[in-house]
Order: structure tokens, then C-alpha cells, then sequence
């Protein structure tokens, strides 16, 4: 133990983006351990956690469905609703919202294209841990070709729209959180624009949730 | 055993982006009078036990299905 607050960082079967959020996590000043997707409790000690991004499951049947149903999604249900901070990137994006601990649905791009690309955002509601501090429009990249949020954006909050909505999401919602605040997701990857070198470092006021 | 198939589709209402491209193939492939495509998921299930629908039923509203976007339906084939 470090004395860093420590990040719980999930990884199911086709998990690809740990590794990128477990750096952004560190440079911010956080302690990083894994968890399961067959695990059944998170790390002791966890303050908060990342559901990252990749093809959970082969995003077989819808993505995030089958990874929304694993073992480690009730401990990280648990920690959602005793307050603890949960962030979801991409297809944990999905995860989160298969899981019913946010709002809506991601559904295929109405281009039917997957998308590569960096994306400006503006930050619709500054009052979540997320996003206190953050300068009004990041930019960061999106990779995704099930990317457009389909939902009540009332049932939630609206955290970061697309100024330009690439995607055909509801009200252009790039994140969403739940109505506390505490759980965010979203499609952009603030861990990949958070290090001079990929052009961003705009990703970083995310990762600083996790060590304030 | 009963074999069961469960039928998902997209809800009446809900853009379906798969479907219209379908749709805009086949006019231009010169099928005329296509009106409406929409494009949905076949599921077959092999399933011990005496209540083969209402098990399915549940499958489908805790995993085949995301009511959000899709409406399914059950038929035991018997």
C-alpha cells in the first residue's frame, strides 16, 4: 500500500484499454489494482472504479450485455450506490449502461461507420466530481462503431455533449452520468488524451476525480 | 426439451440504420415497392424443464433483450 487512493480497474474477457486507463490513473496519483470480471468483490480499500474500454466478451449479443451480467458488475453496483466513484470509457461506457447504473443505451453510429477520431466536447453540467475544475470544451479522441446514446437524457445527467454530434446520440450526449453524479460514462477516451504525446492532455480533469 | 426461438427486434419506432441501408440496397438493386426494412436477431434455445416459455421470457427480460430498444417474442416449438 502506497497511500494513494486506490482505483479499482476492471478487466473482462476482450478488455483492451486497461492498461492506458491504468497509466492516465498513476500520472494523476493514483494506487491501480485489477478486478476480475469473475470476481465477486473489488480490491479492499477501492475507491473508486474504472470500467474501461475494449470488446468485453466479443461484444457478442449487444456490447456490454454479457459483461453487464458478470460477477464483479454487483460489487462495482454495490460500490456505485454507497457513492463511490465509477467511471465507464467506451464499451464500459456500454457496460454501465447495460448494467441499468446509468441512463439509455449505446447503439450502432447512424452512419453504420466506425468512427476514429478527435472530437471536441463541451462540459454540459460542471457540478459532478468529474468534471469540477475542468475547462469548458476537451478534446479527445472517440473509437467506436456502437457509439450513439439512445435514451431519456432527463433520466440522467447530461455531462459532455459533442459540438459536433458524430454519431446521431440523443441531444449529441458524449457522457452521461446518474442523477448523484458519482457514476459517469462515456464514449470519448479521456485516458488517451492525457499525455502530451497524444496530442490532448484535456482527458487529465477526469482522472483528477480520482484523486481528489 | 422444448426448442424455443426468441425473436428480438428493434421497437416500433426506434431508428434502425441496418434496416435502411438494407432498404437503400435493394431500391438501388432494383427492387421496387420495398417499403420498410427492419432488421432484428433470431435466437434458438434448447431448454430442459416444464416451463419452457416463461423461461425464455426471463432470459430475454434479464439478457436477450434490452426493452429500451427491442421488443421480443417467444415460441416454443414444441
Amino acid at each position: 500500500m502506497t497511500g494513494r487512493p486506490l482505483v479499482a480497474i476492471v478487466r473482462f474477457p476482450g478488455s483492451l484499454d486497461h492498461e492506458t486507463a491504468r497509466r492516465a490513473s498513476e500520472a494523476a496519483g493514483a494506487e491501480v489494482a485489477w478486478a476480475w470480471h469473475s470476481d465477486t468483490e473489488l480490491p479492499p480499500g477501492t475507491r473508486s472504479v474504472i470500467v474501461p474500454g475494449g470488446f468485453s466478451y466479443g461484444d457478442h449479443l449487444r456490447c456490454g450485455a454479457i459483461a453487464s451480467r458478470s460477477p464483479i458488475m454487483a460489487a462495482v453496483r454495490r460500490h456505485a450506490e454507497a457513492g463511490g466513484l465509477v467511471l465507464g470509457i467506451c464499451n464500459g461506457f456500454q457496460v454501465l449502461c447495460e448494467a441499468g447504473l446509468l441512463p439509455g443505451v449505446l447503439r450502432r453510429n447512424a452512419s453504420l461507420r466506425f468512427i476514429c477520431r478527435q472530437v471536441e466536447l463541451e462540459v454540459a453540467d460542471a457540478g459532478t466530481p468529474w468534471t469540477r475544475g475542468a475547462p469548458p470544451v476537451l478534446s479527445m479522441p472517440i473509437k467506436h462503431n456502437e457509439g450513439a446514446w439512445f435514451g431519456d437524457p432527463a433520466e440522467g445527467r447530461v455531462v459532455l455533449r459533442y459540438r459536433e454530434n458524430p454519431n446521431g446520440s440523443v441531444d449529441g450526449v458524449a457522457g452521461i452520468a446518474n442523477r448523484a453524479g458519482n457514476v459517469l460514462g462515456l464514449m470519448p477516451h479521456p485516458e488517451e488524451a492525457s499525455d502530451p504525446l497524444l496530442g490532448s492532455t484535456d482527458g487529465r480533469a477526469l482522472f483528477a476525480a480520482l484523486v481528489a | 426439451m422444448s426448442r424455443v426461438v426468441v425473436t428480438v427486434m428493434p421497437r416500433a419506432g426506434v431508428l434502425d440504420p441496418e434496416g435502411q441501408a438494407v432498404q437503400g440496397a435493394l431500391a438501388r438493386m432494383g427492387f421496387a415497392g420495398v417499403e420498410d426494412v427492419r432488421i432484428g436477431k433470431r435466437i434458438e434455445l434448447v431448454l430442459a424443464g416444464d416451463d419452457p416459455e416463461g423461461q425464455a421470457r426471463r432470459m430475454c427480460e434479464q439478457l436477450l433483450a434490452n426493452p429500451l430498444i427491442e421488443d421480443y417474442s417467444v415460441e416454443v416449438q414444441g
